[in-house]
């Protein structure tokens, strides 16, 4: 009982064990259902943009009740950059070989030229596709929007 | 949804509207503008339009205000001119 008040004063003002543990618990769950926002996408509510924002939402949670270090260990700053970029590229990406296969930009009918599947399976499936990309670039620019604006640019320390 | 619940968000929407820009403290400014934001996703998912509602919840009260903070903690309560 001592030993964990001292250990308590110790702490910079505003951190609790109960805060840290619940967003610790939290975590894991706010991930899969940003994941599920995505992946439902297009027949439910949600998609790729609020599901990314969901996704990064959950390491600014983790920033706020731990610290920027924290949360910089569990996403480093270049997966967060690789992973907004690749966001980019799966979307043009799939935009362009739709062109290329014969169709118009981002008709995803044009793919069954390249995996046999009806038209209308493939405009279902190709917006999941573009969706994911949509998710992943949303997700990178909330993080390094909070990181950024938190820490004033240097990555030291904030919040 | 009653109506009378209805007006009375709406009525709460105006209020945290008003008190928004009247209010001297910027960190309850930015907490009443999550409020106002998450009562307007309520009035959007009344409306039937749950993906704008879905996107009011997420960014207008959950990561705008969190960004508003950050950047409230990077100034001092009294200004020095």
């Amino acid at each position: 009982m001592k030993l964990l008040q001292e250990r308590a004063k110790g702490r910079p003002a505003g951190d609790s064990l109960i805060i840290r543990t619940s967003v610790r618990l939290l975590v894991p769950f706010i991930q899969l259902y940003g994941l599920y926002v995505i992946v439902h996408g297009h027949y439910s509510p949600g998609g790729g943009f609020q599901g990314g924002v969901v996704l990064g939402a959950s390491f600014i949670l983790l920033a706020l009740a731990y610290d920027l270090k924290t949360s910089l260990r569990y996403m480093s700053e270049g997966a967060n950059v690789l992973l907004g970029n690749a966001g980019v590229l799966i979307f043009i990406g799939i935009a362009v070989l739709c062109a290329l296969l014969g169709g118009l930009f981002l008709d995803y009918a044009a793919l069954a030229r390249l995996i046999p599947m009806a038209a209308e399976e493939w405009r279902s499936f190709g917006i999941f596709l573009v969706e994911l990309g949509v998710g992943l670039t949303v997700m990178s620019s909330m993080v390094s929007l909070f990181w950024d604006l938190a820490s004033g640019g240097d990555m030291e320390e904030g919040l | 949804m009653i109506w009378q619940l209805d007006q009375f968000v709406l009525l709460l929407v105006v209020i945290c509207a008003v008190a928004v820009i009247t209010v001297r403290d910027l960190l309850s400014a930015a907490v009443i503008f999550g409020v106002y934001s998450f009562l307007m996703c309520l009035l959007w998912a009344k409306m039937g339009a749950v993906d704008v509602a879905f996107t009011e919840a997420t960014v207008g009260a959950g990561i705008s205000t969190v960004l508003f903070i950050a950047a409230i903690f990077r100034t001092t309560r009294r200004s020095k001119d």
